[in-house]
């Protein structure tokens, strides 16, 4: 048995937790839920730089080949330091889409730039209201041209391409597309979590490049979100962990009633399930990383665990963490709400927890067929 | 990562394995509550003869105090090889419910605090399932309060006296010792009074009387202490350190027990796809699956949060605090499944009778004894206590009892 990160991740663990603590702290998170810039761009170099883009792409690619637990592990500190760049959008989902669907030439050319950050992508898929299962796909590639509309797009605002699903109800096709071309109007989306961008994407006879089989769509996609879940669930658990640090910590230092407010039943019984949560929500997203770095056939199953039980972890520790704060919670100063924010954020991501259940109960039903 | 033995711990489950198909039936599927009863109420004597057939079975074959030293009859091996047997063991039929106490925390207090002729005499006896112990902790005005208790221990030449009443004692009726907790000076704070004992329960002036539970059955018991001399060569750790020597038997407590007994995920799951509603089985309802994606994750998250402890353990580290959540979150868990499982079944969902009720009225049976796990061996508020202020190392309460000499403090009506 050997259910534990390696002594050399754990190492890179600590070397991001450092490295995040100073280069994403709650100041520089803050200047960009303040200010105009859609993600922290000297940040985004900095990961480059760490190599952590590459993490889970092969060295023919650029990339560092640390191994999808690697990855993981990373995943988990972006989420505990709030990371207000694209490492989702470029990392789980564009790169991710092309080392599964591309062929070996778009491998080529995209990935070692993916890799240096020197490009960013994202994924369109989502048009309006629904979860994954539920999207009615109404963009359409006519003639090698893309039209149609695509909101949210996660980080729309700053990719440079996009994989986005077209053609059709009930199996769609993924095109690689260029959101520098001038057929692409993009618009910034008022965002729950104004740290990580969402935008509108519109769509008018944008050059399109197939990727992966015509007609497989929602096929990639499903393995892409299985795989993206549980990468997100780690940043889940990082938050969630955040936020139970803040919370104890602040319960040690607020003295109400003669006595800090940590010695109230109240609070500790609060924080001690915070606290099963988290370690519940980590043990299935360690579960995820196990499944996903062997390719795995569990992984749809450990994927949709792991996101179920992180999404609940993440929701609890942000809003009992304000809770904990009292009213300097509900200010805008704390940084309470930064958490509180990114929590419904990733929630929603790759579609909520309903979706995710009933998915989780349809593959445990198939994987035990009567 | 990976979920592999190394060759000798896979050598070691291979062993398990071969002795309990030899020695015991394995579970089926089609009768997934055999997977965990509480001691069948009904006939104890029967069920005590089997368990200790049992025990002596795996005694002889070395599965019983594994990680025990051999020179007291032990297998001395790894906690690792202790996880690996419970993992096999839990696929069988075996009878459960009769050593737990004496082979978790009895005789492990006993190694900790016994002389070489305590050990010699006891340890291999309570490995064969020959000597049963119970754990004489609890009384009427200490539970959670253990510190609280007031059964009295006077010295009297080389022996003590001692008089009093312990209440919610599992397994008395049936035991041959008991560890006992005594209060021999009141004039000093109540957690600095206390002197731990051993004691034989065929002791002249100890009386047992089953109490009924909710369930209907009488696994606990009161016992009642009436001029009972207990040698003083039967006393563990000094005169005044009974507290101390408590903590370490509730520690190996905590670390003993398992998930609780009962219909788990797996079983509520295959019931839900069975039942019939109106609109086709139960778990085509959104509602019923939300509820079962929702102990599935509970369930797993409960099992790897196991493998991590097994991990920390075959490294020779200390496993973290993740061990403490177990009986928190699984108790919660059962009761709410025996509470589900009921409600699907509509209706006749109060059936109790096992030719009616699906699985032998496994989650009735379940309903009515999971309260009782929320509240043994540390309630919830207790642990949830344990969790905040040794793990998140929050402060502790603030308590009024602790400077006061015990004869001096407040009780209540109750
Ligand atoms: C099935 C079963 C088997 C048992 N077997 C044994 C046995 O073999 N040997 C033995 O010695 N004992 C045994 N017990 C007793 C058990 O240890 C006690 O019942 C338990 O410690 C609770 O004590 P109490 O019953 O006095 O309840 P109380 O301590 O009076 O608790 C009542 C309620 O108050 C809460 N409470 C108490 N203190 C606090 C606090 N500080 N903070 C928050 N809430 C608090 C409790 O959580 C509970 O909800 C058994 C109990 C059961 C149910």
């Amino acid at each position: 048995m050997n259910f534990d990160f390696s002594d050399d991740l754990k190492l890179l663990r600590e070397q991001a937790r450092k490295f995040l603590s100073e280069k994403s702290s709650p100041k520089s998170v803050r200047k960009i839920l303040e200010g105009a810039a859609p993600y922290d761009a000297e940040l985004w170099r900095g990961v480059a730089g760490m190599g952590w883009l590459g993490a889970a792409v092969p060295e023919t690619y650029g990339g560092a080949a640390l191994g999808y637990d690697g990855l993981c592990v990373l995943a988990e500190e972006m989420g505990h330091a709030l990371a207000p760049i694209p490492f989702s959008s470029s990392i789980y989902l564009a790169s991710e889409a092309i080392l599964i669907a591309g062929t070996e030439a778009q491998k080529r050319t995209h990935l070692p730039k993916l890799v240096t950050g020197e490009r960013i992508g994202t994924l369109a898929f989502a048009e309006g209201a629904g979860n994954p299962d539920a999207v009615r796909v109404q963009a359409h590639v006519a003639n090698g041209k893309l039209s149609g509309t695509k909101l949210p797009v996660a980080d729309g605002e700053i990719a440079d391409f996009a994989v986005v699903a077209a053609d059709g109800t009930g199996k769609a096709s993924l095109y690689l597309v260029d959101l520098r071309d001038p057929g692409v109007t993009k618009t910034s989306l008022k965002s729950l979590d104004p740290t990580r961008n969402q935008a509108k994407l519109v769509f008018q006879d944008v050059p399109a490049e197939p990727l992966g089989p015509a007609g497989q769509g929602l096929d990639l996609i499903q393995a892409l979100l299985d795989r993206a879940a549980v990468l997100i669930a780690f940043e889940q658990v990082g938050g969630a962990q955040a936020c139970l640090e803040m919370a104890r910590t602040y319960a040690t230092e607020r003295y109400a009633f003669g006595r800090p407010i940590g010695s109230f039943q109240a609070i500790k019984h609060k924080l001690a399930d915070v606290y099963v949560a988290t370690e519940l929500a980590r043990s299935n997203a360690y579960y995820g990383a196990w499944a996903l770095s062997t390719s795995a056939a569990e992984l749809p199953i450990a994927a949709a665990a792991a996101r179920v039980s992180a999404t609940d972890a993440f929701h609890l520790a942000a809003k009992e963490n304000i809770q904990t704060h009292g009213g300097m919670g509900f200010t805008w100063e704390a940084d309470c709400h930064l958490y509180y924010r990114r929590a419904k954020l990733l929630a929603t991501a790759i579609g909520t927890a309903p979706y995710w259940k009933d998915r989780l109960i349809s593959e445990l039903e198939r994987r035990n067929a009567p | 990562m990976d979920f592999e033995d190394t060759p000798e711990e896979a050598a070691f489950r291979a062993e398990v394995r071969a002795f309990l198909d030899r020695n015991a039936e394995r579970k089926s599927e089609a009768k997934s509550f055999h997977r965990g009863r509480y001691i069948p109420e009904h006939n104890i004597p029967e069920t005590v003869r089997a368990a200790k057939q049992w025990q002596a079975k795996k005694a002889d074959a070395g599965f019983a105090g594994i990680t025990w030293p051999r020179q007291w009859g032990g297998r001395g091996g790894t906690p690792v090889q202790q996880v690996i047997y419970g993992q096999e063991e839990q696929n069988y039929v075996v009878p459960r419910g009769v050593f737990e106490i004496g082979l978790g925390m009895c005789i492990p207090v006993l190694m900790v605090y016994g002389t070489p002729e305590h050990l010699e005499g006891h340890v291999r006896p309570a490995m064969r399932g020959e000597e049963i112990w119970c754990q004489l902790f609890s009384e009427p005005s200490a539970g959670s309060d253990l510190a609280g208790l007031r059964t009295r221990a006077v010295r009297d030449g080389d022996d003590w006296v001692v008089n009093g009443q312990k209440i919610w004692t599992s397994g008395a009726h049936f035991s041959n010792y008991g560890i006992l907790v005594t209060r021999t000076d009141p004039d000093v704070p109540k957690h600095a009074g206390l002197t731990f004992f051993f004691v034989d329960m065929k002791s002249p002036g100890i009386e047992v009387r089953r109490i009924k539970q909710i369930s209907g059955g009488s696994n606990f018991n009161e016992v009642f202490f009436t001029d009972v001399r207990v040698p003083d060569s039967q006393r563990l750790g000094k005169v005044g350190d009974g507290w101390k020597v408590s903590i370490t038997t509730l520690m190996t407590e905590r670390l003993a027990v398992g998930d609780a007994p009962g219909p788990d995920f797996d079983d509520i799951f295959a019931l839900a796809r069975t039942l019939e509603l109106d609109a086709g089985p139960a778990i085509r309802n959104p509602a019923v699956r939300e509820k079962l994606a929702d102990w599935y994750v509970k369930t797993q998250g409960l099992k790897y949060t196991k493998f991590r402890t097994m991990t920390a353990l075959s490294r020779g580290e200390t496993p973290g605090p993740e061990a403490s959540i177990t009986k928190l979150v699984s108790a919660n868990k059962l009761q709410d499944i025996a509470s589900y499982g009921i409600d699907l079944l509509g209706m006749a969902g109060a059936v109790m009778d096992p030719e009616v009720a699906p699985m032998q009225a496994w989650f009735q049976e379940a309903l009515l004894y999971a309260p009782g796990l929320r509240i043994a061996g540390g309630s919830d508020e207790i642990l949830r206590n344990i969790i905040a202020e040794r793990v998140l190392g929050l402060p502790a309460d603030i308590r009024i009892d602790k400077d006061v000499p015990f004869s001096q403090l407040k009780t209540g009506k109750r």
